[in-house]
């Protein structure tokens, strides 16, 4: 009884170890998953932004979104958040330097709390930049829970729903064109390039113009760096901006409990077979 | 049934067998069946009319601020905490070797076992792309950094392990005495693999809101959410245990022999005195995490109180209640601190789900479940205990084993 047992348990433990990727998570893999140089980006230049909405309307079009009213600007007086059918939204926020406009949608983080957060790689975060959504999601929201900008939004009245929201136009992108709403900005208040480049030509402008704007690109370290990056005449927070993320990637607040995991897998058992023997030889 | 199981031994008998022992026993029209029986077929129907309806209003408030309402913060995460029960006891009477709790093992793990069995129902509803459920499993793509895709995994496997430590009893109830053997000597192995998953999903389920950093408050969001979400399961299994065995006791007590009886008081005495333990490493931990973060100037404001309210007023007064039922052997102080601390954990859950979660958003755009996710939580509820009760009824759960099965 006694060896067969003890082999018996260990054998499970080792069972478990070895199912590896199942039980245990290989979250080493995670640290390295994301190439960082070679993202694509937006730079929102907020200095510019004219408060349009045509790139809601462009987003809308090409996305096959019921088209918003843009006519006229009553919109603004409530602050809006993005939904299932709107991907992006321009917001009017009254601040010390007068009245700026800013333009909100999914940040495409370089390493994306929601990626991490789903259990069928649903999300998926693409070399290019792009954080995309695929059909194998199984409606779980936790990448709503994890997100934290909260961009992922979830189709609640439809028997098959779906996660929405901005994926930096992927369909366009590999037909070569410009994500829709950074064609559609008459005023280059949006501009698409390497992610490298826009962060350069941003730090330049505030170099340039060092009066007009604040010294901080948003999104350039923020969670660990995104691949929207935001510029700013008034400190971040006051155009509804979150100043205290921390330029922690967000998966590492997970990383912790997922590497404690397969140390409990090995030790565990042994652990617990021991005590059962310790106390069973007392017995005898 | 008569004391002697009769062995099965030809296909035909093990039918008739079956048909007779799928008959309900005992009397129809008790109250708790008048009360249960129609929430339960609402409650089918409502599941039918969620599954054709998606989750929106009128179904569920759950909206894009509140992805997650009670079906996960009740159903999941304080149905899997109130489950813990089993890997506690399997530890303390198959690891420890502690004979004294052996009588109650069975119905707990039992118990355990249909608690994961219906609250992973309550998760298929609560997923929106439900028919999708098993790509983690079948390998439809593995997200395996996701602390979400080990929880899944893990009970899958748990539920599988605590089938295992129970099959003794349903081999037992089927007169197969060989198989029984085979499945008794299993029962370590799983025993040892069940308290290891148990382990990494208690605090798993913890680990799952991390990301979640700033939008649960400050007060409960900590580096340390999944040692406390473990710690917590402890004393939150073993409070269900005492909170069904009191009930059993009543509703079975005729299946229960004398010494049984005359033991279990001793029984709830010694689960009063784990939790007592378990309940103060908590509350020791948790002010340490409080004097950590230096949360001072929170305490004064409304969700201050609340965080005290829940600390005091459901870990450290239960725990005392705790400590005073044991030492004047007081059942009914333990069974009323237990039912404190489940109502406790139940608040605790419920934080990390959508109290204390975005507690900055306006009362008016908060979550608060609808009367059908209400119920179809409740008739989730009584359909695990319908067949719970259907199977104490016939399986030696916590009546003796039949005489060929005892353990010597
Ligand atoms: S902003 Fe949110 S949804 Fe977008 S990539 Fe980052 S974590 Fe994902
Ligand atoms: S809702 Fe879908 S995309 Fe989001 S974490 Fe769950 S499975 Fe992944």
């Amino acid at each position: 009884m006694d060896r067969r047992e003890f082999l018996k348990t260990i054998g499970i433990g080792i069972g478990g170890v070895a199912c590896g990727d199942i039980l245990t998570p290989s979250i080493v893999k995670a640290q390295n998953a994301f190439e960082v140089n070679e993202f694509f980006g937006v730079l929102v230049d907020t200095t510019r932004c004219i408060g349009c909405m045509r790139c809601e309307m462009a987003c809308a079009e090409a996305h096959n979104l019921p088209l918003p009213d843009i006519s006229n600007d009553s919109v603004f007086e409530k602050k809006r958040n993005t939904t299932e059918t709107r991907w992006t939204v321009v917001n009017r926020y009254e601040t010390e330097k007068g009245k700026i406009f800013v333009k909100q949608q999914c940040m495409h983080c370089n390493q994306p709390a929601c990626v991490a957060a789903c259990l069928v790689k649903a999300m998926k975060k693409r070399k290019e930049a792009h954080v995309t959504w695929d059909t194998n999601c199984i409606g779980c929201r936790l990448c709503m829970v994890s997100c934290p900008f909260d961009m992922p939004k979830f189709e609640y009245n439809s028997p098959f729903p779906k996660i929405q929201k901005c994926n930096l136009c992927w369909d366009r992108f590999q037909e070569g064109k410009l994500p829709a709403c950074v064609e559609a900005c008459p005023v280059e208040a949006l501009k698409f390039g390497a992610r490298r480049d826009i962060l350069d030509e941003a730090n330049s402008r505030i170099f340039q113009n060092p009066h007009n704007y604040v010294h901080r690109v948003y999104g350039g370290h923020e969670v660990g760096g995104t691949s929207y990056i935001y510029l700013s005449a008034v400190p971040f927070e006051q155009i509804g901006f979150r100043g205290d993320l921390g330029t922690t990637p967000y998966p590492e607040f997970t990383t912790g409990f997922l590497y404690a995991v397969p140390f409990v897998f090995v030790l565990w058992p042994l652990i617990l077979l021991g005590m059962n023997r310790a106390t069973r030889r007392e017995e005898d | 049934m008569n004391g002697k199981t009769a062995t099965i031994e030809s296909f035909k008998d093990f039918v008739t067998f079956i048909r007779a022992e799928l008959k309900p026993k005992g009397r129809i029209f008790t109250i708790f069946n008048v009360i249960s029986a129609p929430i339960i077929l609402l409650g089918a129907i409502l599941i039918v009319y969620r599954l054709a309806k998606g989750l929106g209003y009128p179904v569920t408030n759950l909206s894009q601020d509140f992805p997650w309402g009670i079906w996960i913060g009740f159903d999941v995460m304080t149905g899997v905490a109130f489950a813990g029960g089993a890997y506690v006891l399997t530890f303390v009477v198959y690891v420890l070797g502690a004979k004294k709790y052996h009588p109650i093992i069975r119905a707990t793990v039992l118990n355990g076992f249909l608690a994961y069995v219906f609250y992973t129902g309550a998760i298929f509803l609560d997923c929106g792309r439900w028919w999708n459920i098993v790509n983690p499993i079948i390998g439809n793509k593995f997200g395996v950094n996701s602390v979400l895709f080990l929880v899944a995994w893990h009970f899958l496997l748990y539920m599988l392990t605590a089938l295992v430590e129970f099959s003794p009893a349903i081999a037992e109830w089927l007169g197969w005495k060989k198989i029984r053997k085979i499945l008794g000597s299993l029962t370590l192995g799983a025993v040892i693999f069940g308290i290891t998953l148990s382990t990494l999903h208690q605090s798993g389920l913890g680990a799952l809101v991390m990301m979640a950093k700033w939008k649960i408050h400050p007060l409960w969001y900590t580096e340390f959410i999944p040692v406390l979400f473990f710690i917590s399961s402890i004393f939150a299994g073993l409070s269900m245990v005492i909170f069904e065995g009191t009930i059993s006791h009543k509703v079975f007590s005729q299946q229960i022999d004398e010494e049984h009886h005359r033991s279990y008081d001793d029984i709830l005495v010694g689960l009063g005195k784990i939790c007592a333990v378990a309940m103060f490493g908590y509350f020791f931990l948790k002010v340490l995490v409080f004097i950590h973060g230096r949360h001072w100037s929170l305490i004064n404001t409304p969700m201050g109180y609340w965080y005290l309210l829940e600390l005091i007023g459901f870990v450290l007064i239960p725990c005392f209640i705790f400590v005073q039922g044991v030492k004047d052997r007081n059942l009914l102080s333990i069974r009323v601190a237990a039912i404190l601390t489940m109502a406790g954990i139940i608040i605790n859950r419920l934080n990390y789900v959508f109290i204390a979660y975005k507690w900055y958003v306006p009362m008016s755009e908060r979550y608060f479940p609808t009367w059908i996710e209400i119920v179809i939580t409740l008739a989730i509820v009584f359909a695990e205990i319908w067949v719970f009760r259907w199977i104490v009824n016939r399986m030696p759960v916590l009546k003796e084993s039949p005489e060929w099965a005892r353990e010597e």
